[in-house]
């Protein structure tokens, strides 16, 4: 362990050509980096430039309020082989569920690679912070939030994987027994980049890892702090029943004939058009298939306050099918139908938040 | 109590009764790999289609991956890796499928090209290679 937290000098170029990896070799992993970071291919020259020169960062993961389901989700990840490459080549000083050393040990190695890196190294966190007690949530006898303000000091970075660690997510929902808070509440002075979703996509975690490896800064981010390359769409439009929907074409029961035909399964909860993520392209289980693929509505995981957002099951506004027709003849009809829809969910997602819905088991057979 | 077993099973596509629906999300691609064509025969410009960032339902990519066909030339390379690279039955067009040691698709793309980049020989390995010729020929001399 103590010979892994010495500083690297060697850059990732050097050490895959010393491991016996070939330029063309190193072109497959710059192309397969690139899908990975959703980039556009015509951007591999210039990865394959700031790869070539990438130095290590050290990535310490601390987990606070959360399940495990987002480290179960990233030692998931679909591709192994760059997978460990990048791992080989990121430093994953810290991390309590993975690592071997416990105790003192464990908590020696994280004030290592703090002291070692300071100023250059990434926190990675998971799970929120309970304020109510900090006793609800300890690490070594230390508070969350203790932990958390201790570690970020030196940080170049902060990602906060998950819905919990991004928003709040869980913990916090209704009627917040903990106090639970996001990361970005009580981070202030260091970039914070939100990668949410419950859990979220694999490829989503080590996309943007990989961005800070390769280019040594973050990428570019949304409104709510998320990387715009993964969630600059919404799962509406990027659906490939999208078509279906445009066309009014809508299952009405999990098994009715359009369940069966794969229609656009909004008008049974689907939350696809409020919320932004990259399930539709990056899937899961080695792509095999994403929830809407299955048969299931989006739950709107990657959002603020989804567990609080009225019941999965209700569809949050009932596309008119006159407003359709009518819209079919204006060019652009589908995103306009799209971003009102949007707009109505928020309203009724707001007032659901409010009035706190619960879910029955009539919601679940329920015809609209 | 219904067994699981006694639920019928139907597969779509097996049979004229139940034929594959069709989410028409491979003609668009078609369209941009033609256009792409174009571009490569006027001003000489390659492009690649990443097929991973497209969001195709199921059936989609088969269909794609079947009108597109496997050509005159196929090409694998073993680097990180298999790598499956083939000339589709349109010339300039070329698909390129990567796998990871494990045996894993991590990458599948189209380039329109007269050769993919990734097949040409490497300035940085071509070095490496005249030191490791030299070093063969005249063992004594290096150093």
């Amino acid at each position: 362990m103590a010979e892994e937290l010495k500083p690297i000098t060697k850059t990732l170029g050097e050490s895959l050509r010393e491991s016996g990896v070939s330029r063309r070799g190193f072109l497959k992993f710059c192309s397969v980096t690139a899908s990975m970071m959703a980039l556009p291919p015509a951007m591999v020259p210039a990865i394959a430039a700031s790869l070539d020169k990438a130095k290590r960062p050290s990535v310490i993961w601390l987990s606070f309020q959360e399940c495990t389901g987002c480290t179960e989700s990233l030692t998931r990840s679909h591709s192994p082989t760059v997978e460990n490459l990048i791992f080989d080549h990121i430093s994953l000083d810290y991390h309590h569920t993975l690592q071997v050393a416990s105790g003192d040990a464990a908590e020696a190695a994280r004030e290592a690679a703090m002291h070692e890196n300071e100023g250059n190294y990434i926190v990675v966190v998971d799970g929120s912070i309970p304020l109510a007690n900090p006793g609800f949530s300890t690490i070594a006898g230390i508070s969350n939030l203790q932990i958390l303000e201790e570690t970020v000091a030196g940080a170049a970075a902060v990602v906060a994987v998950g819905t919990c660690a991004a928003f709040g997510g869980l913990p916090q929902a209704k009627p917040n027994p903990t106090g639970a808070v996001s990361v970005s509440d009580i981070v202030k002075d260091k970039p914070v980049v939100n990668v949410s979703g419950c859990p979220p996509i694999p490829t989503v975690i080590t996309g943007v890892l990989a961005h800070f490896l390769t280019f040594g800064s973050l990428p570019e981010l949304d409104s709510l702090g998320r990387p715009k390359v993964f969630f600059g769409k919404s799962i509406h439009d990027r659906c490939y029943r999208r078509p279906f929907y445009d066309k009014g074409l809508f299952a009405e029961t999990f098994d009715d004939e359009g369940a069966r035909k794969g229609w656009c399964l909004y008008r049974l909860g689907c939350k696809g058009p409020m919320t932004y993520n990259a399930c539709a392209t990056a899937k899961w289980n080695q792509g095999a298939s994403w929830p809407v693929e299955s048969g299931h509505g989006c739950l709107g995981c990657s959002e603020p306050n989804f567990w609080d957002a009225g019941g999965f099951y209700n569809a949050l506004s009932i596309p008119d099918s006159d407003v359709i027709r009518q819209a079919a003849y204006v060019v652009g009809a589908g995103v306009a139908i799209g971003a009102a829809a949007g707009a109505l969910n928020r309203s009724k997602q707001a007032k659901a938040a409010s009035e706190h819905e619960t879910v029955t088991i009539d919601d679940l057979d329920k015809r609209s | 109590m219904q067994k699981l077993q006694d639920i019928a099973v139907r597969v779509e596509g097996k049979d004229s009764a139940n034929p594959p629906v069709n989410h028409s999300n491979a003609t668009p691609v078609m369209h941009e790999v033609l256009h792409s064509l174009k571009q490569l025969k006027e001003r000489g410009v390659a492009a690649t289609i990443d097929l991973k960032s497209i969001p195709f339902g199921p059936g989609d990519e088969e269909e794609l991956l079947h009108h597109l066909g496997c050509g005159e030339v196929s090409i694998e390379l073993q680097s990180l890796g298999k790598s499956r690279i083939c000339e589709t039955l349109y010339p300039g067009v070329w698909l390129i499928d990567h796998y990871n040691a494990a045996g894993e698709r991590v990458a599948l793309s189209l380039e329109i090209n007269r050769v993919p980049e990734i097949v040409k020989s490497q300035p940085e390995d071509i070095s490496d290679a005249i030191i490791r010729l030299e070093q063969q020929l005249n063992p004594d001399s290096s150093a």
